[in-house]
Formats: C-alpha cells, structure tokens, sequence
C-alpha cells in the first residue's frame, strides 16, 4: 500500500474517533507534509527538536492541522496515544494548531492570514542570528483574500528573506465555492511575481516533482513561493473538488466507499 | 515621556542584544540614536501594523525581545486580533508600545484616539497593561517591561509635568500614591493627571483633603492592596482619558465587587461615548468634561451629595 494512502487512512481514522475535522483539507496537503518531512528536506533532530536553528514549518492553514499531525507522528515526534486524543477531552490536538503542544507545531493558527506574517518575524529573527536554516510556511489559496498576507510578502521581500519558503496549497476551493468564484481569481504567479518573489509551481500529487523543487535551491535572494496545485479532498471520490467537504463526515452510505477507498477495515473503524 | 521611552529602549539594546526595535512607519528622527548605533535591529515594517505585531510574536518565538511602537489605536484597535492570537495566546516575549494614547491626537478625532483600550486589552489573558502618567513612570515601566518575560502594552501620551521624587519606589500592579489626603481618593490613570492636579489644588482651596493615586498598571491589580487603599475612603473617584465601561472604573468596581467594598463612588471619563470636537488637546478635554475645572466642579458635586446625605450639613466651604 503507497504511503500516501496509509496517512491519509490515519487522517480518516484519527478524524473518525474525534467525530470532525478538516478531512478535505487535509488531504489535498498530506504529500507535500510527506515530502517535507520523509524525503529529508526539512530536517529535524528527535533528541533535540526545540534546537534554536532547527528548520521550521508553520502551518498557516491551521485548519489542516490533522495532516501536519499525522505527518509527526509518523516521524515520532508524536506518539501514537496522543494523536489518538485529537480534539477529544484532556487532548492538546485540537482541530487548530497550538504552539508547542508537540515538537513540530510551531505555531498557533486557526484564524486565517497570521501564519505568514508570523513566519516573517521567525525569518528574521534566524536571519539576525545567522542560522542557515529554512522556515516553510503552509498557506491556503483561499487564504490569500486575508489582505495580512499581502502585507507578509511586501515585508518578506523588502527584508530579502531568502529563508522563507511558502508552499500555497493551490486546491482552489474554499468554504462556500471555488476561489474563482467568489474572488475572481484563476492564477496566483503574476501576483506573487510582481511583488517580488520567486515562484515556482508543482503538481502537489506528484510526489518526484514535489521533491524536485522542493531540493532545489534559490536562485536569487528573494523569499521563495511554490504554488502547489491540488485536488481538495485527493483520495476520496466523492470528496474530490467538492466545497461541501471543507468541514464534513461521512454518512453509513459514504462511509462504505471511504473504507473501499482508503483501505480501512470495519474492526478499525473506533468512535 | 516618548523621549524618556527611547532613552530606556537605547540603554536595554546597548544591554542585551536580543532587543530589536519594530516600527510601522511612524518614528522620525526619535529613532535616529537607535538606528544609527543598532541598524541590524531597527525594522520598518511600513503602514503594516498587523503585520509588524504578527512578526514580533514570531521574532519572540526565537527568543528575540521585540518592542513593537506605532499609535496605540493601531496596535488596540487594527491588530487586536495579531495581539490576540499571535501574542497573547502563545504568551510570547513582546513589547507593545503605543504612542498619542487618550485623546493625544486632539486635532484628529475619534480614528487617532485610544479611548477603549485598556477595556479591550485589560481582557486578554497573559497582557500587562501599563499606563504611565509621568516620565517617571515610564522609565520604571521600561525596566519592568524587559524584566517581564511575557507580552506587556505600554499607553504612551505626552507629560512634561512630574509628580514623583526622583527616589520613588514603583511596585508592578499596586497603584503609586501622589499624595495623601483624607476627606477623598481619587484613582486616576495616565496623562489626565495634569487636569486631576489642577482640580485638586480648587478642591484643597475648598478645604477637601485629597489623596491621589496614579494607577499606573491596569492589570495585574493588586487586588488586596487596592483594598485595603479604599476601603476606608469617605468618597472614591476614578478618572481616566477613556471610556467609563472597560477601564480604570471597571477595574476598581471589579476589586470592590470581589472583596465586598461599597464606598460612594463616581466615574469620570467618556460616558459610553466617543470624544467630540477637535483642537488643541486643552480644548477636546474641555469639550469632554475631561478638563481640570470640569474635574473639579463633577467631584465637588460629588463630595456634596455625599456629604450631605451623612450629615445633612456640608462641613465644607
């Protein structure tokens, strides 16, 4: 079984026993987490994860916090039991990110459009201390409509943060419609192009070329954007490309065909 | 007292080299030291103000101590939310520091005023809020501020007056004591001091023996101290350049609910309103009922009525 699939099998299972999640969001993301994090781009230390020059990724769509844990926890920085707790009683997995709550989570995010501007002041803050380390920074295409992002890019180029790397979740789909839609827009490199960073764009399901780029390194001192072009929802039939799945569960119906396609067996399935 | 700010931000970057400036456009000139003997950390954010309050919390998180310093309505009213979840909530090392506090920006109106501030900030878990009334006052908030290793809002406006000995000892939540006095306490927080002092010395002619004390941390509050401070006041009277919901009145009533106190007691501030008219700062106060005669003339009314229900014969002049 390809280990996308296995997370995204945990994904649904952890999100099951809590009874809610994010579950679309969290697919359309789990392979460039997978990427960062197994094919050693973002580097990490398990006997030191707090390490002040550690690389650091800050997942500004916190709402696909589920991913980013599942991730972790595939890589030991948190424990099956914990992950097992996820916004239940007495957890420190919520349905958002908080800081520390594990090794890894780095910020706290929920409400859209902070995690950006947060990562600008960490970029600095390693840059002013010489560290030759890389802050990755998850945003949501949707999430480009909080005008704080933009303010974000204008400091991230003006302060030459060539240590800033923003992989944009480009799934085109938010709460209520396509991104299209509701804001008019259909492309994000021209934008982010004229404000001076260097973009670069990948099929965000395509595992080689998510590693490719993502190993490559600047071209120039700018802050670096990867528009990452996904399917919300990437797994599940019926959830692909459908809004109605931004904060959704299952039926019995649709339940059946989640356990057909994600290979889950009824005795995992635990509330 | 933005001078007496600066000079202390100068001194603690010469001390420690985790202290970094942030500003978001506005401290022409007034940073020129800092700039010119530490441009490695002197940012300009630019018109960004939720922004340059999101970066301080990330700056924070890797062990920096960032004092962020733009008009305090930008840092209370435009990033709140930044302030919030980015500061607040995540408990980072930050130094809020807000300029033209109250009604400093007299000319400008209402956008430019900070007159719910302490309401809003007072209510965010992990925030010291400080409001200095003096130079004196800030420059101890200053060494307080770096000792703190949590957020802390500083409520900046303008005062050339002083009211303390050079030897004052300020203690972080427990209010300053400008003067005793007997027969009335006042609370009062902040620049609207000067306008206090003025109707203190009519109140004094009057024969009223006025203790005054500048509440120069709105929170923590020293529950226990403030008290035993008013428990055996004849008349209490809070004043403050703000709103009467939400700050220095809603704090004390809050002491006074909590340990069971009931004196007679009078609020004088902005009645659930913004400030009207523009002008000279003297001119708004007055405009405002915030001026040292309007002062006077609420609080002998006050002292009046008071006085009259105990005895039944005003005992003063």
């Amino acid at each position: 079984m390809d280990e996308i699939k296995e997370l995204k099998k945990r994904i649904f299972l952890t999100a099951y026993k809590a009874g809610a999640a994010h579950l679309a969001s969290a697919f359309s993301v789990i392979d460039v987490l997978y990427v960062l994090y197994c094919k050693s781009i973002l580097t990490y230390d398990l006997e030191n994860p707090w390490m002040e020059s550690r690389d650091r990724l800050i997942m500004s769509k916190g709402h696909a916090s589920l991913a980013l844990y599942v991730i972790l926890n595939k890589i030991g920085m948190i424990r099956d039991e914990e992950l097992e707790s996820f916004c239940q009683p007495g957890s420190h997995l919520g349905g958002e990110p908080k800081m520390g709550a594990a090794p890894g989570i780095e910020a706290s995010t929920g409400s859209l459009g902070h995690g950006l501007p947060f990562a600008v002041g960490v970029a600095l803050a390693c840059k002013m201390n010489g560290y030759n380390n890389k802050i990755y920074v998850v945003i949501g295409d949707g999430e480009c409509q909080e005008g704080t992002i933009w303010e974000a890019v204008m400091a991230a180029v003006r302060f030459k943060l060539d240590n800033l790397v923003v992989i944009m979740d480009d799934n085109r789909l938010q709460a209520m419609d396509s991104v299209e839609e509701i804001m008019g827009i259909s492309s994000w490199r021209d934008r982010w192009e004229a404000f001076g960073f260097e973009v670069e764009e990948i099929n965000g399901h395509d595992l080689n070329e998510i590693e490719t780029v993502l190993k490559r390194n600047n071209k120039c001192r700018k802050p670096r954007l990867i528009i990452s072009h996904t399917i919300k929802g990437k797994g599940v039939s019926f959830m692909e490309g459908i809004p109605i799945w931004h904060y959704r569960m299952p039926n019995e119906e649709e339940l059946e065909i989640v356990k057909k396609e994600l290979g889950i067996l009824e005795k995992e399935l635990i509330r | 007292m933005r001078d007496t700010y600066l000079k202390m931000l100068y001194g603690l970057a010469k001390r420690d080299s985790e202290v970094v400036s942030l500003v978001s456009d506005n401290g022409l000139i007034v940073y020129d030291d800092f700039r010119r003997d530490f441009p490695e950390r002197y940012y300009n954010f630019g018109i960004a103000e939720e922004n340059m309050v999101a970066a301080a919390a990330g700056m924070a998180s890797c062990g920096k101590i960032p004092f962020a310093y733009t008009i305090s309505a930008f840092i209370a009213y435009r990033a709140y939310e930044f302030l919030r979840d980015d500061v607040c909530f995540q408990n980072l090392n930050v130094k809020l520091v807000g300029i033209g506090s109250g009604i400093t920006y007299s000319t400008l109106g209402p956008s430019h005023h900070t007159t719910e501030d302490i309401g809003l900030l007072r209510s965010l878990p992990n925030l010291t809020v400080f409001s200095p009334a003096t130079r004196a006052e800030v420059g101890w908030m200053m060494e307080e501020a770096y000792r703190i290793k949590g957020p802390v809002y500083i409520r900046l406006s303008n005062n050339k007056e002083e009211y303390y000995d050079t030897n004052t000892e300020f203690l972080i939540g427990k209010p300053a004591i400008i003067q005793p006095g007997s027969n009335l306490t006042i609370m009062v927080t902040g620049t609207i001091i000067n306008e206090v002092m003025k109707a203190v010395r009519e109140l004094e002619n009057d024969g009223i023996s006025v203790e005054v004390v500048s509440v120069h941390t709105l929170k923590p509050l020293d529950t226990k101290y403030i008290a035993k401070l008013i428990q055996n006041a004849e008349c209490l009277v809070m004043v403050e350049e703000h709103n009467v919901i939400g700050g220095l009145y809603s704090a004390v009533a809050e002491v006074m609910a909590k340990e069971n106190i009931m004196v007679p007691n009078l609020a004088i501030g902005l009645p659930d309103m913004f400030a009207v008219d523009y002008g000279q700062l003297d001119a708004v106060r007055r405009a405002n009922g915030l001026d040292g005669k309007s002062i006077y003339e609420k609080i002998r009314n006050f002292v009046d009525k008071v006085s009259y229900g105990k005895s039944n014969n005003n005992k003063y002049k």
